[in-house]
């Protein structure tokens, strides 16, 4: 079985729907319109572009060039990790920590997936690769920005009380402790969530997508429950590396809070 | 070693009693020296936004400084962060709560009937640990605040302000504790307030804190 193809009306009709949302917001002064319509612009702009990339990616089984792209990616997520935070660490650390957090989380367990799940040969193969990358950062991606923007927001806010506790001889890890767990919460429990409803409240992305494509629906349910193991187990882990990473610079090496450290975004 | 050398007035390591400041800088102000023996209890006052709040959390060692801060002979340096605020305890003008009842905020494990004699004697029954957070007045903080800083029991009690919510019977009542304290476990105060009638009950010297130093306000 063939996938129907979608044409350009096809895609039209769709974006008028967001457009009529959009003029919905304008009339009744939700101010999200320009940021609708620019996001979905962007959307299409870039899912277009990356569906060349992944033509030229997908005919040549070129290692280099699935490294090149799964290095702009992780980039990029980098990058939008930081733009989510209204606090973030000053210069260069704060980008630092959550690209390395996505990468120590997201690529390891792609890699465990490529090499022994999977099991496909190369183990690069980006028909593989790509995909679960894509879909492993964007969701750690997720939670990283989730957890950390709140971390920082939330000892801003209650910079009294942890300092209270340290006056009271507890070391940085108790006086902070609260406040890092409720956020390592946060940005875990979307994906527990998600894992609870699928099949019974969401067909999950993927599956749909396969279903779609032509494969059997119990095949796409296999590869959807590994993936949404996968996503459950980069996420957390992204998520402890980067509030463990930026809160251990919340404070100095006398276990002072250091605010100083953080910037406002505009 | 981190620890820069003393300066050659400063007794050295061994069997000095007390808190010594030395050559201290923070914030650009300083250098303050100040010296407090066992039992002692020394007034510090000055204008508004001088520096008074930070001096006492430079010693209590919650923002970067400079110079020396030593008790009994042991650098501030030298000890484990957590320890040192333990030992050199403030007191902040404004209290922090951050569970429901007033009893997760004590450290009770280990406490007698101490514990008990002082909730008394500050206008509280036993009962006041299961109390709400949220519930408690200004005043009823502070004392509070102050019962969770004691059971530490610290060696040297920074005190910003810590009668400032209370009426006149409890600002005596505090006054007799913290005076008993100093001499029952030879506690060190440095005190901090607008109050010079105050200062002189409580302080055997009394210091005006300035940008650029400590000026002696006359002893008693």
């Amino acid at each position: 079985m063939n996938v129907i193809s979608l044409t350009v009306f096809d895609l039209s009709l769709a974006a008028f729907l967001l457009l009529l949302l959009a003029a919905t917001s304008l009339r009744i002064g939700l101010g999200l319109e320009k940021r609708m319509v620019i996001s979905g612009l962007r959307m299409t702009v870039q899912l277009l572009l990356v569906g060349m990339v992944l033509k030229v990616l997908f005919a040549n089984d070129n290692f280099a060039l699935v490294a090149f792209m799964s290095l702009c990616m992780l980039l990029i997520a980098g990058y939008e990790v930081l733009a989510r935070q209204k606090r973030r660490l000053r210069g260069s650390t704060g980008y630092l920590i959550s690209t390395g957090s996505m990468l120590v989380s997201s690529f390891t367990v792609t890699f465990l997936a490529l090499t022994v799940m999977v099991g496909v040969d190369p183990w690069y193969t980006p028909q593989y690769a790509i995909p679960l990358l894509g879909m492993l950062l964007g969701n750690t991606m997720n939670g990283v920005a989730l957890s950390s923007d709140r971390l920082t927001t939330e000892m801003y806010n209650h910079r009294g009380m942890v300092e209270q506790r340290l006056l009271l001889g507890q070391t940085w890890q108790e006086a902070s402790g609260d406040i890092r767990r409720d956020c390592m919460r946060t940005g875990m429990i979307p994906i527990i969530n998600s894992m609870a409803a699928a099949g019974v409240v969401s067909l999950p992305g993927m599956m749909t997508g396969q279903i779609l494509g032509g494969s059997s629906p119990l095949d796409a349910v296999k590869y959807q429950i590994l993936i949404m193991f996968l996503i459950a187990a980069g996420t957390g882990f992204g998520v402890l590396t980067a509030i463990w990473l930026i809160s251990r610079r919340l404070f100095d090496e006398r276990q002072r809070l250091v605010l100083d450290q953080l910037t406002k975004l505009k | 070693m981190k620890e820069a050398p003393l300066p050659s007035s400063c007794p050295d390591k061994t069997g000095t009693k007390g808190l010594l400041v030395s050559s201290f800088k923070f914030l650009g102000n300083g250098p303050y020296n100040l010296k407090a023996s066992s039992g002692e209890c020394l007034g510090l006052t000055g204008q508004s936004g001088v520096g008074k709040t930070q001096f006492l959390r430079a010693i209590a060692d919650v923002i970067a400084h400079e110079g020396n801060c030593s008790l009994d002979g042991n650098l501030c340096s030298s000890i484990s962060p957590p320890e040192w605020r333990r030992m050199v305890a403030l007191l902040p003008a404004e209290s922090f709560w951050w569970y429901d009842t007033v009893g997760e905020h004590l450290d009770i494990s280990n406490e007698d009937s101490w514990l008990e004699q002082i909730l008394s004697t500050l206008g509280f029954s036993k009962d006041v640990l299961g109390w709400e957070v949220s519930r408690l007045s200004t005043g009823e903080r502070q004392r509070l605040s102050l019962v969770r800083t004691l059971i530490n029991k610290p060696r040297v009690l920074l005190l910003d302000e810590p009668t400032s919510g209370l009426d006149k019977q409890m600002v005596q009542v505090v006054e007799d504790i913290l005076r008993e304290l100093c001499v029952q476990r030879q506690m060190i105060c440095l005190w901090v307030s607008h109050d010079l009638e105050q200062l002189s009950r409580v302080a055997s010297k009394i210091f005006r804190v300035e940008t650029s130093g400590l000026v002696a306000e006359g002893d008693k």
